[in-house]
C-alpha cells in the first residue's frame, strides 16, 4: 500500500508551515516553547487518565466470566408427575425492580422417576430460541431453525451442535432445586 | 435594512467564503445524473431518522418493564405516535435500501479509486453503524422478537473461541436478558452509534470537497497515481459548475420523492409491532428478525453445521476486509463498469444471493410449523376407502407431529418432504427403516413409536400415491407384471408358464 502525495498537497502542507511560522510570537525562545508544551501534554494525558480509567472500568466492568448463580426453586416436587416433562418457570437470582417479567426464567423438567430428574434450558443450543416440547412424540422441537431433540435431551436433528442445555439440580425439602442465574450458551453451557 | 442585516452577517461569519468552500464547490457537469442521488438519499433518511427518532424519545420508556407498555401508548393513545413510529420503521428500511444503492453505484462507477480510498473505507464503516443502527432498534422495539432476537445475539456470541462467555456477558449487561440489556441496547442506539454516524459523515463530506466527487467515468479513461488528480482539477477548472445551483436540482427531486415514498408507506402499512410482551415464559412464539437480516437468517438454517461457527465469526471479517480495502488492491486502472465486467456480475449475483436468501428468510421452509400437527385437517381424499390399520396411520400422522416437519395436500411444514406421493419414493421397508431410524434432519422415532403403531404409519404411508403412478418397488425384488402373481425370482421355469399363459 503506498500513500503517495501530490506536488499539490506538498505546496499546501508547506504553505500552512509557513503560516503558522509567520504568526507565533518570535519572543518566546522555541525550547521554552517546546517545554511547555510538553509539561501541557503531560498534564492533559495525567487528566485523560483520571477519567479514562473509571470510564474503561465502568464500562467493562460487564466483560466478565462470573456469572452469579445460585439455587432457586422450581416449586414442590409433585409438580412434576413422573414420565412427564413439563414447563417449569423461575425467578432469575438477580432482578432489578425495572427488569419486568423478564427475571422469569423457564425451562423444561423431565420427572424420569421419583427423584430422578432432568432440567434442560429452554433455550435451543443452536441460536437460543425457545424449544417445544411434544409429549405425543417425546421430542423437543426449535420453531427457528428446525432443531429436534430427544426427551433426555439429546440432539436428534437439524442444526443444533450438541444436546439440550442441562441445569444442575438437587431435591431439598420436597422441592426441586436448580442452579440457575445464567443465560446458557456454548460458551457457558450451564 | 435586510441588506445590512445580511452584510453584517457576512462580516462576522464570512458566508459567501463558506457557501463557495461546501455546497457551492464546482464539481465536473458529468456529476449531473441520476446515479449521483443515492448519497443524498441516504442523508435524507439519516435526517429524518434522528427527527423522527428524537420525537419518539420524548415518550418511549427505555425499561425492561416499561417499553413494552410505552410502545403501546404511542401506538395507540398518543397523538400522532403511530405515524410517527411508522415513518421511523420505513424510514430506517429506506435508509438501509438507498444506502445499498449508494454502495453499489460507488463500486460501479470506480468512485472508491484513488485518491477517494477514504471516502469510500467511512462508507462503508458507515454502512456497518446504519446495520448496527436497525440492530440496536430492533431491540428497542422490546417485544417477543427482540427478547429472542438478544438470545441469538448471545448464541452467536457464545460461538467465540477463549473469550465467548465474557462477550455474551458484556453485550447483555449481566448473565441474563434484563433491564440494562435494554438500556445497554437503548445507550447505543441514541448516543453511541449515532454520533459515530454524525463523525463519520463528516469525515465523508469532508473529503467529498477536498478530493473532489467523482466524474461520471469514460470507459477507457484509466486512473493513475501521476496525472489523476491533475486531470480532475483540470476538468473542475475548465468546466466545472457549483454544486448549488447547478447541480443540486436531482437531488432535490429524489430526496422529495424519497420522502413521500417514506410517509406513503408509513400511512398505509402503519409501525411495525410490537408483537408479544418480551415475557420468556411465552415460548410459544418463532422469533424472526427484522428484514435487513432475513438473509443472514436464512443461511444459518441452510448451512451444514460444522461450517457455522467459521460463516458466523470467521467470513464477516473476511467479507468485511474485502469490502473495505478495495480501493487498495484495486485503486487504479479502469473506472467505468462498461469495462469491469466482473464488478457488474459481482453485483448481480450479490443482489441476487441477498434476494434469494431474503425470500427464503421471509418463509422460512426450514422452520416446522409448530401447530401443524393439530390445526391442519387431514384431506378427506387421503382418507376415503382406507381400512382400519391405515386410518390408524392417518391418525398416527397428526398425532405423533410429523405433520409439523411433512406437508400433505400443502398443509404443514416444508422441513422434510411432502409425504402426498411418498408410497411412490419409498417401499415399505424404506418407511419402516425412515420412521425408526431417522436420517438427516429427521429424527429416529424408534424409541417413540410401538411396532404395532409403526405398522399403522406405514400401511398408510403406502397408500400415498396417485393412482396413475405405481409404488416405489424393490430393486432386488423381481419385477412384476400385470395380473401376475409374485413369483419366487428363482423359479424361472413357473414364471415363463405364467407369462405363457397370460398371452
Amino acid at each position: 500500500m503506498k500513500f503517495t502525495m501530490s506536488d499539490n498537497d506538498r505546496q499546501s502542507c508547506c504553505d500552512s508551515n509557513k503560516l503558522a511560522l509567520a504568526e507565533g510570537e518570535p519572543a518566546q525562545p522555541t525550547s521554552r516553547r517546546n517545554a511547555l508544551l510538553k509539561l501541557g501534554a503531560g498534564l492533559n494525558a495525567f487528566a485523560g487518565l483520571l477519567i479514562g480509567v473509571p470510564v474503561f472500568g465502568y464500562v467493562l466492568s460487564t466483560f466478565s466470566k462470573k456469572s452469579p448463580r445460585t439455587w432457586v426453586s422450581l416449586g414442590p416436587l409433585d409438580q412434576f408427575p413422573e414420565g412427564n416433562t413439563r414447563l417449569a418457570v423461575f425467578q432469575n437470582p438477580v432482578t432489578k425492580t425495572w427488569d419486568g417479567d423478564t427475571t422469569r426464567v423457564p425451562c423444561w423438567v423431565r420427572r424420569i422417576e421419583a427423584e430422578k430428574f432432568q432440567v434442560f434450558a429452554i433455550n435451543c443450543t443452536h441460536l437460543g430460541c425457545p424449544v417445544r416440547w411434544f409429549q405425543q412424540s417425546r421430542l423437543f422441537m426449535c420453531p427457528c431453525h428446525g432443531g429436534v431433540f430427544y426427551e433426555d435431551g439429546s440432539h436428534a436433528s437439524g442444526p443444533p451442535p450438541r444436546g439440550l442445555f442441562v441445569y444442575e439440580h438437587k431435591v431439598e425439602d420436597g422441592e426441586l432445586k436448580i442452579l440457575g442465574g445464567n443465560l446458557p450458551t456454548l460458551a457457558e453451557p450451564t | 435594512m435586510l441588506r445590512s442585516i445580511a452584510l453584517w452577517l457576512e462580516n462576522r461569519l464570512h458566508l459567501v467564503k463558506l457557501f463557495e468552500s461546501t455546497a457551492g464547490h464546482r464539481v465536473p457537469p458529468s456529476t449531473d445524473s441520476w446515479f449521483y442521488v443515492f448519497g443524498s438519499g441516504t442523508l435524507l433518511c439519516f435526517v429524518l431518522q434522528i427527527v423522527t427518532g428524537i420525537c419518539l424519545a420524548l415518550v418511549y420508556v427505555p425499561s425492561a418493564s416499561q417499553a413494552w407498555p410505552s410502545l403501546q401508548y404511542l401506538n395507540n393513545q398518543q397523538f400522532l405516535g403511530a405515524f410517527l413510529r411508522a415513518v421511523h420503521n420505513w424510514g430506517s428500511i429506506f435508509m438501509v435500501a438507498i444506502m445499498s444503492l449508494h454502495l453499489v453505484q460507488t463500486f460501479l462507477l470506480g468512485a472508491y479509486k484513488y485518491p477517494r480510498e477514504l471516502t469510500w473505507v467511512s462508507g462503508c464503516v458507515l454502512f456497518l453503524c446504519t446495520l448496527g443502527m436497525a440492530f440496536t432498534g430492533q431491540v428497542l422495539r422490546f417485544d417477543q422478537d427482540a427478547y429472542w432476537g438478544l438470545g441469538i445475539g448471545a448464541s452467536v456470541m457464545g460461538r467465540v473461541p477463549f473469550i465467548g462467555a465474557q462477550l455474551v456477558h458484556f453485550m447483555l449487561a449481566g448473565s441474563i436478558i434484563a433491564g440494562e440489556t435494554l438500556s445497554r441496547f437503548f445507550t447505543m442506539h441514541v448516543f453511541v452509534v449515532p454520533g459515530m454516524i454524525i463523525a463519520l459523515l463528516s469525515l465523508h463530506l469532508r473529503l467529498v470537497l477536498t478530493k473532489g466527487i467523482n466524474e461520471f467515468p469514460q470507459p477507457g479513461r484509466l486512473v493513475s497515481k501521476e496525472t489523476y488528480e491533475n486531470e480532475y482539477l483540470e476538468v473542475v477548472k475548465k468546466t466545472g459548475v457549483p454544486f448549488v445551483p447547478d447541480v443540486i436540482g436531482k437531488d432535490l427531486i429524489f430526496s422529495a420523492f424519497l420522502v413521500v415514498a417514506i410517509v406513503t408507506c408509513a400511512l398505509v402499512f402503519g409501525p411495525a409491532g410490537p408483537n408479544g410482551p418480551p415475557n420468556p415464559t411465552l415460548i410459544h412464539t418463532a422469533p424472526k428478525p427484522d428484514f435487513y437480516f432475513l438473509p443472514v437468517y436464512a443461511i444459518l438454517a441452510l448451512l451444514p453445521a460444522y461450517m457455522e461457527t467459521f460463516l458466523l465469526l470467521v467470513a464477516p471479517v473476511i467479507g468485511l476486509a474485502v469490502l473495505i480495502l478495495l480501493p487498495f488492491y484495486s485503486g487504479t486502472g479502469e473506472k467505468s463498469y462498461r469495462r469491469r465486467p466482473m464488478a457488474v456480475v459481482i453485483v448481480v449475483l450479490a443482489f441476487l444471493t441477498v434476494g434469494i436468501l431474503a425470500h427464503l428468510g421471509t418463509h422460512a421452509p426450514w422452520s416446522p410449523q409448530m401447530d401443524a400437527w393439530s390445526g391442519a385437517p387431514t384431506p378427506v381424499a387421503l382418507i376415503r376407502d382406507r381400512s382400519g390399520l391405515e386410518l390408524q396411520g392417518a391418525l398416527l400422522i397428526q398425532g405423533k407431529q410429523c405433520r409439523n416437519c411433512h406437508s400433505l395436500n400443502g398443509e404443514g411444514g416444508q422441513r422434510g418432504p411432502a409425504l402426498d406421493t411418498v408410497a411412490t419414493r419409498l417401499t415399505s421397508d424404506e418407511l419402516v427403516r425412515q420412521v425408526i431410524q431417522g436420517s438427516g434432519n429427521m429424527p429416529a422415532y424408534g424409541k417413540n413409536l410401538s411396532p404395532a403403531e409403526v405398522a399403522a404409519l406405514v400401511a398408510f404411508m403406502e397408500t400415498l400415491r396417485p393412482s396413475y403412478q405405481p409404488p416405489a418397488r424393490d430393486s432386488t425384488e423381481a419385477v412384476r407384471l400385470p395380473s401376475i402373481e409374485p413369483v419366487h425370482p428363482l423359479s424361472k421355469d413357473l414364471r415363463a408358464e405364467r407369462l405363457e399363459q397370460t398371452k
